[in-house]
């Protein structure tokens, strides 16, 4: 029987940087807002210090930040025709857990997307006309633009004290920044990190060729910065462990840096951490959300009445919530009507190594999560797609975070797995070889779709969320085109031998790509092809709110995160301003 | 860090301490094979038999071989590191989602087979003794050097059932160990002396390299640094780790 506790103005299913964020805009509205975190409490001192946080096989390999399989995972398959098996251990992707989530572990790339991706639909049907989106292809608009979010991407870089250089100011283009990012209001907070040396020869490559190189924009700080909660961090230092890892330097822009010490001081805020919500309760209408069932470390079972809900968990598990708790109707792929689990999207990555002679020592743990040069002439619609048959794009970078040898050691094609040759070709190249990466978008197709696992369980005896994933061929073929450039560039790069292959099917869970999963709770303006309205309310639950990387109709080029964050402060200030005022539907169709 | 190092190293080590790892665990001493000072005959085993550590010493020496640039795993203490990880959590099945039903499914659907670490290597090596005897051939350890690369190859590219466990997952298995071990910092008992780290020259557990990372194609050569090191250079292995304790020379 579960104990009943008092009821909160609002509460937070998941403390990391979502939760962060809307725990601090609500309680400075004045809400009494109760925090939900299923994992641990963890803080830069003492949990992320040095020496021990720099364990290759501790934090990368064992992956001790990450979501404990034994409690929850999910199933996978390619297609609908194969059984779903669980992710028995990570690897593809590295969902994370505990206070701060996963920008504990992040690397800290920083983007704003681009107005053709919120308008993707549009734009491809109004450029290349309606049959060059292949029938499965289930793009979609966002229902917001760069307009909108504009000022609240800023609100999230300063928040975070991003460093890069703006391409365009006030509709003013700088030499040196992004030349097709869309008008920004001012500078970045800091200016960009250090240019590593293959990132140099990247630069120096890309600009012989006629692309746009610029910094990639980093939450690892340039120099110290106080952001405008009045919280201090400090330089990055480049000690090559920060994906996976947490920041012992105070350089990482995460909640424990950015706003967790002033939040936890707040006396409207009470945090619960390692309480896993089971799911969101209703009244008898089904149409109004009456607060949240959790069971605690202790396996008791608490019920915490709310008058509003912020589900602002990983991606994959905002879907799973929704879908135990019975909001929205869950997406047939068969029939294709549905919404929750729709658009499940991913990101096409692929790579390209450039091998060097000895003489050029490359110091690849000299690195930090997110330095480097990239170009995004090859983004999006930034490039003219008539003659190429695929939608989207990805930026391609020499944006290497570290030399961890574990993981990271380079040998040119046809050397063996093992063995002496091996050994001599891995002495021989750990030093002196540079990687490119190539950041794909991902279009929504018909049948990737996320569902409830029929048969697997979690350590609570609930159902697994199943995965079904392949990559469409849209994707396929733009990362054979973008590698190639890539391919283009690396050969301009000075080395001996350049080698990469573009993306290929089938998708596999066994070999590590990216955590950038979105889509399945996707906004948008009908709610026959959206979970959540505009400002990230459920069309069907209006006091639930459901924020992340899950509200993406499909996945763009850029990494994720400013997004996210950009997303987070739009609907917060939706809330705020408008909702608080008058609760109910924010957008009636 | 550098080459003369490595080279002197080796000529220091010379004829007096040679073949004191081979021989230790009865294998067929190899003349190519450079021996060692660290000699890791003394670590103590908590998870392999006598005979499932010659197996293993024989098997992680010819993944990863001594050579001119340095020892191979076996001096590099790969067998204690793959020991300690079987015998503890991570060989219990830690962080490994473990119910049922149990298929096989598609290889993109990654590893689905019921054995914790633990119980997929001591099935594996039962079924290797097993399948070597059966084919009339001597223990694993007992065979020339370029039979046991024939026989590890026949594991890593066929489908040999050992004891339930397909010989390709078992050898996956065993090589991502041995790369583990090699290259993990000295605490968990491979890595010995950081001798894989040395001998590609990375730094290990430093902290800063804000004034070196725009200093483009700098020779770094300052020593590398375990997590465990005190300030006289000697790493403290982890009490749980009961290998042979380092030289502590840097």
């Amino acid at each position: 029987m579960a104990t009943k506790l008092a009821e909160a103005d609002a509460i937070l299913i998941g403390v990391g940087l979502v939760g962060s964020m809307l725990g601090r805009e609500l309680t400075r509205a004045g809400l009494k807002v109760v925090g939900r975190e299923r994992g641990e409490p963890r803080f830069t001192v003492p949990d992320f210090q040095g020496p021990q946080m720099h364990d290759e096989l501790r934090y990368s390999i064992r992956k001790a930040l990450m979501q404990d399989n034994t409690k929850e995972s999910v199933t996978f398959r390619n297609t609908i025709e194969q059984t779903a098996l669980p992710i028995r251990r990570w690897e593809s992707f590295l969902p994370g857990t505990g206070l701060g989530g996963a920008a504990v572990h992040w690397n800290g790339q920083t983007y704003r997307f681009q107005d053709s991706d919120f308008r993707l639909r549009t734009q491809v049907l109004e450029r290349y006309g309606e049959n060059f989106v292949g029938k499965d292809l289930t793009i979609q608009d966002w229902g917001v633009t760069a307009v909108d979010l504009e000022r609240y991407y800023d609100r999230f870089e300063y928040l975070l004290g991003v460093s890069g250089k703006a391409g365009h100011v006030k509709g003013t283009k700088n030499a040196g920044g992004n030349p097709f990012e869309d008008t920004r209001s001012r500078e970045y907070p800091t200016p960009p990190m250090k240019e590593p040396y293959g990132s140099a020869m990247f630069r120096k490559a890309a600009d012989s060729l006629g692309y746009h190189p610029f910094p990639q924009p980093s939450a690892k700080l340039s120099q110290p910065y106080t952001n405008p909660e009045g919280l201090t961090m400090n330089t990055c230092m480049f000690c090559g462990y920060c994906e996976r890892y947490g920041c012992e330097h105070y350089a990482k822009s995460s909640p424990q840096t950015v706003l967790l010490p002033v939040l936890l001081k707040d006396k409207n805020f009470t945090l619960r951490t390692q309480c896993q919500v089971l799911r969101i309760n209703f009244d008898k209408t089904k149409k109004h959300a009456t607060g949240v069932t959790y069971v605690d470390s202790a396996g008791r079972e608490f019920e915490q009445p709310g008058r509003l809900i912020i589900l602002g968990s990983f991606a994959l598990n905002n879907v799973r919530m929704l879908l135990l708790s019975g909001i929205g109707l869950p997406y047939d792929p068969k029939t294709g009507k549905g919404v929750v689990g729709r658009n499940y999207a991913y990101q096409t990555m692929s790579g390209v190594q450039v091998f060097y002679d000895q003489k050029v020592n490359i110091n690849p743990f000299m690195r930090s999560g997110a330095n480097g040069t990239v170009i995004a002439d090859f983004v999006s619609d930034n490039f003219d797609h008539g003659t190429h048959g695929f939608i989207g794009g990805a930026y391609i970078g020499e944006i290497m975070t570290n030399g961890r040898p574990i993981e990271f050691h380079p040998t040119p094609p046809g050397t063996p797995a093992w063995g002496a040759e091996w050994k001599k070709a891995v002495v021989r190249h750990y030093n002196h070889t540079c990687v490119l990466s190539i950041h794909g978008s991902s279009v929504a197709n018909r049948k990737n779709y996320l569902d409830l696992d029929p048969t697997y369980k979690d350590a609570w005896g609930l159902p697994l969320l199943r995965t079904t994933f392949d990559f469409p061929e849209n994707d396929l073929k733009m990362s054979a085109y973008v590698t190639q450039k890539a391919l283009d560039i690396g050969k301009a790069m000075g080395g001996q031998q350049v080698a990469g292959s573009p993306r290929k099917g089938p998708y596999t869970i066994t070999q590590y790509q990216t955590t950038h999963n979105t889509g399945g709770t996707v906004m948008g303006n009908e709610p026959a092809t959206s979970v959540v309205n505009r400002y990230l309310q459920s069309w069907d639950v209006s006091n639930v709110f459901v924020i992340g990387a899950s509200n993406f109709p499909q996945n763009a080029s850029y990494n994720p995160t400013g997004t996210v964050g950009a997303l987070a402060y739009w609907a917060a200030d939706t809330i705020v301003k408008q909702y608080l005022k008058s609760p109910g539907p924010l957008v009636h169709v | 860090m550098d080459k003369i190092s490595r080279r002197s190293f080796f000529k220091a080590a010379g004829a007096a301490a040679a073949s004191t790892a081979v021989e230790a665990y009865g294998l067929t001493p190899d003349k190519n094979v450079a021996p060692s000072q660290n000699s890791s005959a003394h670590t103590t085993y908590t998870f392999f038999n006598a005979a499932e550590v010659a197996l293993i010493a024989a098997a992680v020496e010819r993944l990863i071989p001594a050579d001119e640039n340095g020892p191979g795993a076996l001096d590099a203490g790969v067998p204690s590191y793959i020991d300690k990880q079987l015998s503890g959590a991570w060989g219990a099945g830690e962080r490994l989602y473990r119910s049922g039903p149990w298929h096989s499914g598609t290889p993109s659907q990654g590893y689905q087979l019921p054995f914790t670490p633990a119980e997929l290597f001591r099935n594996a090596l039962r079924g290797i003794n097993e399948n070597l005897s059966r084919a009339g051939k001597a223990a694993f350890a007992k065979l020339s050097a370029q039979d046991q690369d024939a026989y590890l190859k026949s594991l890593q590219s066929g489908n040999i059932d050992l004891a339930g466990v397909p010989s390709k997952v078992f050898f996956e298995s065993l090589l991502g160990l041995t790369i583990e071990g090699f290259f993990s910092d000295p605490v968990y008992g491979g890595n010995r002396d950081m001798t894989a780290w040395k001998m590609i020259g990375f730094p290990g557990a430093y902290a800063a390299y804000y004034h070196l990372v725009d200093q483009h194609g700098i020779a770094y050569n300052r020593p590398p640094m375990s997590l465990a090191e005190d300030g006289r250079g000697v790493i403290h292995i982890h009490s749980d780790i009961p290998a042979t304790p380092s030289q502590g020379s840097k």
